[in-house]
């Protein structure tokens, strides 16, 4: 009997304790700025390592680089920021940067041209995943010293192998790999000669707004105002960002004002929230491109009329107004909208009996490829789209569906005969597309130029990669542009790529959170002007 | 004399002796060779898997030179029991590798996310026993009543109810209309970092802090997610106490009981459920250790930093230190609570002395 009254009691309390009206926190304190988002694609926060979407966007607001964006003037491109000015030598090979006086790290230690001329040599020796982007230079670990070097107590040099556009060179460096770090704090932490590598992946030692409190992976990002900082003090003294995977538990957070921003809201969330009052949805233009490319070792598919055939075999409309709705639009070029050379012309439309035509005239029957799609969402809803629409052309599409990684290492090793799949720019230059698209310097297997999309899909480029060569030297910044539009006509219709759409995200925010600015397509989120 | 005494008693006493040893080594032998095999297991499955674990680290963009000297790095370049072994080397001086993503070492991580799942599945548990055990039993006496029914039906419910709509809808019922409890996470913002972390588990850290607003909070932001798990484990509890008791009820020192003139109350809870509890253990444990796997999806919905997303996360990027690390950490639990079950069975059976 006792037994009995023990349990049903414990029960009995167990509901009512558990039931009891909590007092909910309406909404979060007024300065702090709290999101929610999927960040367990981070893996590192050393500059010289990072290179995720949630990483950069960390990095943007605890770096400061020699040049940067304003996020309130995304448009202006890049402008000062440690470098207060800058010459080009006349043979355009040496930039030197005057460093600004009177700036400190969050350390307290002030910015030395030897901070900004190491932080860069470091991550050319490290040689880590997004090293590229400053050693297409020609910079090495052995020659980094004499090619970036202290020219006087506030002057860097940075000379490069031979004449590149000044842009070029000065848009690589607002990567998340240009980020300027406190030498003498870093090298505090050196573990075997690592440069402090190991402890820059979980802490931070930069200049810029914000300093990283604590990262916990798939948890937690937060950051705190640096007090050092020398621009005006941002509003929100603390930004935490939440990891929550789930768009459904995203947007019921946001409706209930527990966070600010919602980051990762599918179509269906986004159209719910609509109407809600206190939440605004923003729309912004993001650099990530979604294409299909066709591998050129496959006899049926390298033949010209059929790389021709595949490009009317897509559904763009049909998708863009149904599963991908607000979050893709249409785009037939490399470059994404609002880049140096980006051109809006989509020549292409599904149209099966044009297509069915090319292959007639290619002399190819119904065939049968193998498609590798990464396990996401929409790109299993544009796969199936895909394989829909070819089918009607007698094109039979072999689903492989995967995680990232396994696609990607078979995408590599050029093992597939389509691959669906995404881009995202490395750096805020026509060239960061253009050298992977439409550049192939040498098309051998032995080659292994694995980072190459060309590469990749064994295409020679067709006499495109001179021609890329040239727009990245090329001075004049209106010449250079018209370069890239030309590259790309021809691209558009020789390559075997299919480009579909460029990315669009779509943000769900408290309406008193202004002035929130994700980065566009050229670089990642800003946090120090927001308001609330 | 007292000397031979002394030594007719420890020759009886020897063999005894001698046995709890000799169990004693049997049963960490079985352990041993049961994690041996686990880990080797894993470790071969996570190196014929189809996922490039250096392209996890270096990215897609990486270059061939950068991807081959981290294959080196790795140690991916030496023979499969050559980096077998080395693992186990590793693992017996308490070191599980560096997690590939986040360059942190694995049990450090583990021993950040466990306690968050080891929380949330206790709780859980708990709730299941206090509920589904007094079903079970009730259902049982009151066969083809209406309790029977109902709790059919409830455990019916949550056999079939995939959970993840359970999750979202508890949120959206109980978090987002009602405001009864907390949201996803496990404590809201303000709260976050206020008490010093000692064991990990909130609930725990904040009365030993003393600060019953945090433990108020992590209570509200718990108790939703444990509930969903709890139910899930009540279906089942409840659901086989019925069918043990049944058994117990429909023999024949019941009868003999009943007929005896003992209280019917007596007859239950003393001799037939007395019975029971030892299967009940069994039960309860295994359902105790599914949910100290952690809850892949329950973690998803609210946003909890577990042991189930951690394990599925590197899953997903192949990162196979830390899959191997909790794996390793999910069998010792499946093994440390047979072992406890065992010693349980030992107290409440005296057959099994």
């Amino acid at each position: 009997m006792s037994l009995m009254k023990k349990i049903t009691t414990a029960a009995v309390m167990a509901l009512a304790v558990g039931f009891a009206p909590v007092p909910g926190v309406a909404e979060t304190p007024p300065n702090v700025l709290v999101i929610a988002n999927r960040i367990d694609d981070i893996t590192t926060l050393d500059p010289a390592e990072s290179f995720e979407f949630a990483g950069s966007d960390v990095s943007r607001n605890i770096y400061s680089k020699l040049v940067n964006f304003d996020p309130m003037n995304l448009d202006a491109g890049y402008g000062p920021d440690i470098a207060e000015s800058w010459e080009v030598s006349d043979d355009g090979r040496t930039i030197t940067f005057t460093i600004a006086q009177g700036r400190k790290f969050a350390s307290g230690n002030p910015i030395r041209a030897e901070d900004v001329a190491w932080s860069l040599q470091r991550a050319v020796k490290l040689n880590k995943t997004p090293s590229f982007i400053l050693t297409q230079f020609g910079f090495t670990p052995e020659n980094v010293e004499e090619m970036i070097r202290v020219v006087d107590d506030n002057k860097v040099s940075i000379t490069t192998d031979k004449q590149y556009a000044t842009s070029f060179v000065l848009n690589c460096l607002t990567a998340t790999i240009g980020g300027i770090l406190d030498k003498e704090e870093v090298m505090k932490h050196e573990v075997d000669g690592d440069m402090g590598n190991a402890w820059l992946k979980t802490n931070s030692a930069g200049s810029g707004p914000y300093k990283l409190v604590a990262w916990k992976p798939n948890e937690s990002v937060s950051l705190v105002v640096n007090p050092e900082w020398w621009g005006p003090k941002p509003a929100m003294e603390r930004v935490i960002v939440r990891h929550v995977p789930e768009s459904a538990t995203q947007r019921l957070l946001l409706e209930r004002g527990d966070i600010d921003v919602a980051r990762d809201l599918n179509p269906q969330d986004v159209q719910g929230l609509q109407d809600v009052p206190g939440v605004a949805i923003d729309s912004e233009l993001r650099g990530r491109i979604m294409y299909i490319a066709v591998n050129q070792k496959h006899p049926i598919l390298s033949k010209p009329e059929v790389r021709q055939a595949i490009k009317y075999l897509i559904d763009y409309q049909g998708m863009q107004d149904s599963f991908l709705k607000g979050q893709y639009v249409i785009h037939q070029n490399f470059l994404p909208q609002t880049y140096l050379g980006a051109v809006d012309e989509n020549p292409f439309s599904l149209n099966i009996e044009k297509a069915k035509e090319l292959l007639k005239q290619a002399g190819v029957g119904p065939f049968e490829i193998e498609a590798g799609v990464r396990e996401a969402q929409e790109r299993l809803e544009i796969a199936q789209s895909l394989q829909n629409t070819f089918a009607q052309a007698g094109i039979t599409l072999k689903l492989t569906v995967g995680t990232g990684k396994q696609i990607l290492g078979r995408y590599r090793a050029r093992d597939l005969d389509m691959y669906i799949g995404a881009w995202g720019p490395d750096y805020p230059d026509p060239h960061t597309n253009a050298g992977t698209f439409a550049y192939n310097p040498d098309n051998r297997d032995e080659a292994k130029l694995t980072g190459l999309l060309a590469w990749r899909n064994a295409w020679d480029t067709d006499g495109l990669t001179p021609k890329v060569e040239a727009a990245v030297i090329e001075k004049d910044r209106d010449v250079r542009a018209q370069m890239y539009r030309d590259i790309q006509a021809e691209f558009r219709q020789k390559s075997p790529f299919g480009i579909m759409f460029q990315r669009i995200e779509q943000t769900g925010r408290r309406d008193n959170v202004k002035n929130l600015n994700l980065g566009g397509a050229i670089t990642a989120v800003s946090y120090w002007p927001v308001t609330k | 004399m007292a000397l031979a005494e002394n030594r007719g008693a420890g020759r009886r006493r020897l063999p005894r002796f001698q046995r709890t040893l000799w169990k004693i080594a049997r049963t960490l032998g079985s352990v041993v060779i049961t994690m041996l095999g686990l880990m080797f297991i894993t470790f071969i499955i996570g190196r014929v898997m189809p996922v490039d674990p250096v392209l996890a680290v270096v990215g897609e963009r990486a270059t061939n030179e950068v991807y081959e000297q981290v294959y080196r790095d790795m140690g991916l370049d030496k023979p499969l029991l050559v980096q077998f072994g080395y693992y186990i080397w590793d693992v017996l001086h308490g070191d599980f590798g560096m997690s590939l993503l986040n360059a942190r070492p694995v049990a450090e991580d583990i021993r950040r996310v466990f306690p968050a799942t080891f929380e949330l599945a206790t709780l859980g548990v708990l709730i299941g026993v206090v509920i589904g055990v007094p079903l079970g039993v009730m259902a049982a006496v009151n066969r083809g009543s209406w309790i029977d029914q109902i709790a059919r039906v409830v455990a019916l419910i949550g056999y079939s109810m995939p959970i993840f709509w359970l999750g979202l809808m508890g949120l959206l019922i109980f978090y987002g209309i009602l405001n009864w409890v907390g949201g996803p996470g496990r404590l809201d913002i303000i709260w976050e970092g206020m008490v010093p972390e000692r064991t990990g588990m909130i609930l725990v850290d904040s009365l030993l802090a003393g600060n019953w607003d945090v433990f108020k909070n992590a209570f509200s932001h718990i108790i939703l997610p444990a509930s969903i798990l709890g139910y899930y484990s009540m279906a089942y509890i409840s659901r086989m106490t019925r069918s043990f008791m049944l058994e117990q009820l429909s023999a024949e020192y019941v009868t003999t009981a009943r007929v005896k003139g003992l209280p019917e109350r007596r007859v239950i809870w003393k001799h037939a459920f007395g019975n029971i509890r030892v299967q009940l253990i069994t039960v309860i444990a295994l359902s105790y250790a599914n949910l100290l796997e952690g809850a892949v999806l329950t973690e998803t919905i609210f946003a909890w930093p577990g042991l189930g997303s951690y394990i599925t996360t590197a899953l997903l990027s192949a990162d196979m230190n830390a899959v191997l690390g909790g794996t390793v950490v999910v069998g010792l639990i499946f093994v440390l609570l047979n072992i406890f079950s065992d010693l349980l069975y030992q107290i409440f059976d005296p057959r099994a002395k």
